[in-house]
């Protein structure tokens, strides 16, 4: 039987807020346990939750990227649970009434342009953290530790519709939510801090079949990659269940990167009643049209609008544009590089970000801002290329040369002092052409009696003896003229 | 006897005070030892005569240089649900009994900053869960009128130390009439005010939507200068208001209100209360009404109609329904409010227990009691899926109705007049053996909390026994009306002397 795997992604996106969602405390990352944590966040007795209006603009910021619908009232509820690390027992979350609801997200998978549809976004307090291991009690005991720190970190929680179909399409979504929250600033999409964390529902059913098979939620995915491979794992473990005439039970299954497989969080099939209620101690959130249009007016071009802004302008494919787009700053990037080149040479340019420079910055594990050759010097490299000064290969052996800082990377400067300018002189090409064609009479007659390979053999020789700087137009062009 | 016996009021002490009678110390010291003599009472929980004393003398730094307002160097006791720096701070439970909170409710620290000297903390119902203090894990409280009866609740240990005179004014909570039932219990005054206008930061909270904090004292002078001070905007509570109406939520703006119409009714000294309406709902004077209590609120009625007020009829239909809306909405409230008490952070914690689960629910089994955790099961229910339609909705438009029936009620009326008990204090111990019988003894109180009403409990009567119990009657206004309230309440005691009888010593 062909099967189909159905996902959905619940994305835990941190709000980059200098303080927490309902108290001051600072949301700074890696204090001394418990050093962040104030009388409100340890829910000590008679502390009440205050609002920090900051969470909202950028709630609002995502609700306007999406295309969603921004709620002018939406509702604060609890979710009660008992868990250790939660220090009232109950989440203040948003239920029935959450600030963001519709909007889309578009990205591709391959060559193919996906779009998923999102059920909602909402504002709530993250949880602290429990430290199991090697953690001992007062008394040298084996115990478990609270660290209440991150307890009142606010999150949005983003929630897409059950539209991905394969593990590839929930990676794609999830890098494409994660670099919009990065690139509107609400979020520092840090995954090893967990600043950004996916859930993932996944459910298999028979290709055709309308009804949705029995969910499990994958929990502790701290990576695009062991997303993947989760997905991956829990599908496969679904589908040999099933056809081992087994039944996928709901539950949250929790994913274990060393051993790569899922394994089920709860031993005891108690089903999850969370008794949300709206919470008393928390007026309706407000928010109005004039907020939602100041904040509009704050936000940054969104990477879609810029999509089609490159593709309409500069005439880049619909694939480079959304390679580029894929962050801010690869934008920004992109955006000097070609201007210093007054927009004349965008194909050039985007090929260069996205092919030598990323490159390079993958070799090193750098982070484009952190990128050994600036737009200005890029821009002046492929002004040479433009002006047929040199090679597109030449180019890159001098790219790597600006990269190791030679000549303060400056392109004209490497040229000069390696020698590397393309020879353009007829003459020079021309008694290049008669020696090659002198020395290599086989070659000659081969190419005569119909080998058009053996033409290339010439042209190789030729570049051979310039060391790669003759125009490869001239040679070619010469070298016909003169087999006649 | 104590000092505190001869003076009357907040301000003849306050007066003697500034007049260097006695200091701030040698007062607090006398109202400690008379605390000690009541102990009999068990209105305190906690006592800390160092802290006690070091308040006195900075009360006494600032009247030595004139600096001392209307409440420096008074004496007050708060209700234990109140977080204190210092004093315990235990809502009367198990699962508190040694926890001390670093800081201190924004009321209480209201207070200090007005140079009073707190005595300690007071004895309530757990969690100001009942009304009849006797849920406390620290035993019951004892009516001062006749020590075998129950002061009411949940603010017993307040109404009880008032009417002891062991202090002149004390802090109190009222949910569901905690506030108007002890004082009504107690023969003393009590204002609940309305809901937003005094902080719940540093309120251990039950049902934080109906929660509010507000003073019990002698009469109504002393009321409004113990809440002019309590209330007031305050940004650590998001439920707090920032404005009454078109006025600034200051103490200041009951202080007005109260000015103005004490000036109002000295224009007309004959009929001081001519033009005002007072509304009798009928629902609160039908079968389970006790007659003698009956009686006794008539002739208070009569009173306020002898000086100008006229007499309206209203009805408030859903009175009974409130019994019902509250023991859903306020249970559900506290059954969340209550989790965050599980033995891992602070409070009690099991000392037996194999794993976390066990370690939670044997705290939780250990730390409460009775009262609490049948409401946390009722809440847990009423939230529970499946049932949350047929419950807290339910009850919560029910709520919405009543704010609509008290609305049209005060179309009609300026002011609504009625018991705040349906029967006098009952003797300790006695207790139905449903416990949903004992919540129907709010039925007077609770329609007000829903609604977020302002309301008080003055004394009007007493019982004819060998030793008589004190009557209360509730006068209920419109929102924010707390300053027109207590004058008129004022204006009542100044024809009457109900509220300044005191239990016999013992």
């Amino acid at each position: 039987m062909e099967w189909e795997i159905v996902i959905g992604l619940e994305i835990h996106a941190q709000l980059s807020t200098a303080s927490k969602i309902f108290s001051s405390s600072s949301t700074r990352f890696g204090a001394a346990a418990n050093t962040q944590a104030s009388a409100t966040d340890m829910a000590l007795p008679g502390t009440l939750p205050v609002f920090n209006e900051g969470a909202v603009d950028k709630a609002i910021s995502f609700g306007l990227a999406i295309g969603g619908q921004v709620a002018s009232r939406s509702i604060f509820a609890r979710k009660n649970y008992f868990y250790p690390d939660l220090p009232k027992n109950y989440q203040i979350s948003q239920f029935e009434d959450p600030i963001v609801t519709g909007g889309k997200i578009s990205f591709f998978v391959g060559e193919e342009e996906i779009t998923i549809n999102l059920t909602r976004a909402h504002l709530e307090e993250d949880a602290g953290k429990s430290l199991h291991e090697n953690f001992t009690g007062p008394h040298g005991e084996s115990s478990t530790g609270i660290d209440l720190n991150r307890a009142g970190t606010p999150l949005l929680e983003i929630v897409s519709e059950p539209e991905m179909r394969s593990a590839a399409e929930a990676v794609g979504y999830a890098r494409a939510v994660h670099s919009l929250v990065v690139w509107l600033g609400m979020c520092d999409g840090n995954m090893q801090e967990g600043s950004f964390r996916a859930d993932a529902n996944v459910s298999v059913r028979p290709k055709g079949q309308e009804k949705l098979g029995t969910r499990c939620e994958l929990k502790n995915i701290n990576s695009f990659r062991f997303l993947e491979r989760a997905i991956n794992y829990e599908a496969r473990r679904q589908i040999e269940l099933i056809e081992d005439g087994g039944q996928v039970v709901q539950e949250t299954r929790l994913y274990d990167a060393d051993l790569d497989e899922t394994r089920s969080m709860r031993t005891k099939g108690d089903a999850d009643d969370y008794r949300y209620f709206p919470d008393p101690d928390l007026p309706p959130l407000l928010v109005s049209e004039e907020r939602i249009e100041a904040v509009r007016a704050t936000m940054p071009e969104l990477p879609a609008t810029k999509r089609e802004r490159y593709q309409n302008e500069f005439g880049l494919s619909a694939y480079d544009a959304a390679q580029l787009t894929m962050s801010r700053d690869t934008a920004t990037y992109f955006e000097q590089t070609n201007a210093a080149l007054n927009n004349a040479q965008a194909k050039l340019a985007a090929n260069w970000v996205l092919g030598e420079l990323a490159a390079s910055l993958n070799r090193e594990e750098l982070d484009i801002t952190q990128a050994k050759v600036n737009p200005t010097q890029l821009a002046k490299l492929i002004a040479r290329i433009a002006d047929n000064t040199i090679s597109n290969k030449i180019a890159r052996d001098v790219f790597q040369a600006m990269w190791e800082g030679q000549e303060n990377g400056d392109a004209d400067a490497i040229i000069e002092s390696k020698g590397l300018k393309q020879i353009s002189d007829v003459g020079a090409i021309s008694a290049m052409v008669d020696e090659v064609i002198a020395a290599n009479p086989a070659i000659v007659e081969e190419y005569r009696s119909g080998r058009d390979k053996a033409f290339n053999s010439l042209v190789g020789q030729v570049m051979k003896a310039a060391r790669g700087k003759a125009n490869p137009k001239q040679v070619t062009d010469l070298l016909k003229e003169k087999l006649g | 006897m104590s000092l505190l016996n001869e003076y009357p009021s907040i301000h003849a002490l306050g007066t003697a005070l500034r007049e260097k009678k006695f200091s701030a110390r040698e007062l607090a010291q006398d109202a400690l030892n008379n605390v000690t003599a009541h102990a009999h009472l068990n209105a305190f929980i906690d006592i800390n005569a160092e802290l006690t004393l070091q308040q006195a003398d900075a009360a006494d730094a600032l009247l030595a240089n004139q600096q001392g307002g209307p409440l420096t160097g008074i004496p007050i006791a708060h209700k234990d649900v109140l977080v204190t720096k210092g004093w315990r701070s235990t809502a009367g439970s198990k699962m508190l009994e040694n926890y001390r909170s670093p800081f201190d409710a924004t009321v209480v620290e209201r207070l200090n900053a007005a140079g009073t000297v707190s005595l300690g903390k007071l004895n309530c119902d757990e969690f100001a869960m009942g009304s009849d203090n006797q849920s406390s894990f620290f035993g019951a409280v004892h009516n001062p009128w006749n020590t075998q009866y129950s002061p009411g609740g949940s603010s017993g240990g307040s109404a009880a130390a008032v009417a002891a005179n062991l202090v002149l004014c004390a802090t109190g909570t009222d949910t569901g009439g905690s506030i108007r039932q002890p004082a009504a219990l107690c023969g003393v005054s009590g204002i609940k005010p309305t809901y937003g206008t005094v902080s719940r930061f540093g309120m251990i909270a039950y049902g934080s939507s109906l929660d509010q904090a507000g003073p019990i004292a002698r009469n109504a002078k002393d009321l409004l200068e113990v809440l002019s001070v309590m209330s007031g905007f305050d940004p650590h509570d998001p439920t707090s208001l920032e404005h009454c109406l078109n006025t600034k939520n200051t103490g200041d703006r009951i202080r007005n209100d109260f000015n103005s119409w004490e000036t109002r009714f000295t224009e007309n000294t004959n009929q001081p209360l001519a033009s005002l309406r007072i509304g009798i709902p009928k629902e609160y004077f039908e079968n389970e009404l006790d007659s003698t209590l009956a009686n006794q609120i008539e002739s208070a009625i009569a009173h306020f109609e002898k000086l100008g007020a006229t007499r309206v009829d209203v009805s408030l239909p859903l009175t009974r329904e409130a019994v019902s809306a509250y023991y859903v909405i306020t249970p559900a409230e506290a059954s969340s409010n209550l989790s965050r008490f599980d033995g891992v952070r602070f409070g009690h914690r099991a000392a037996n227990y194999s794993n976390l689960e066990e370690m939670i629910s044997r705290s939780r089994a250990e730390g409460f009691g009775d009262e609490v955790i049948r409401r946390i099961l009722v809440g847990t229910y009423v939230l529970s899926e499946g049932y949350y339609d047929a419950y807290y909705l339910q009850a919560q438009r029910v709520r919405r109705m009543i704010v609509n029936d008290f609305q049209q009620a005060f179309a009609a009326c300026d002011f609504i007049m009625g018991p705040v008990t349906p029967s006098l204090a009952l003797p300790l111990g006695e207790r139905s053996s449903d416990p949903t019988t004992d919540w129907l003894s709010d039925i007077y109180t609770l329609g007000v909390s829903l609604a977020g009403l302002p309301a008080m409990s003055v004394p009007c009567g007493f019982t004819h026994d060998a030793q008589p119990l004190p009557i209360g009657l509730q006068l209920i206004g419109n929102y924010f009306s707390e300053g027109q309230l207590l004058a008129l309440a004022d204006r009542y005691q100044q024809d009457t002397d109900w509220h300044q009888r005191k239990p016999e010593a013992k």
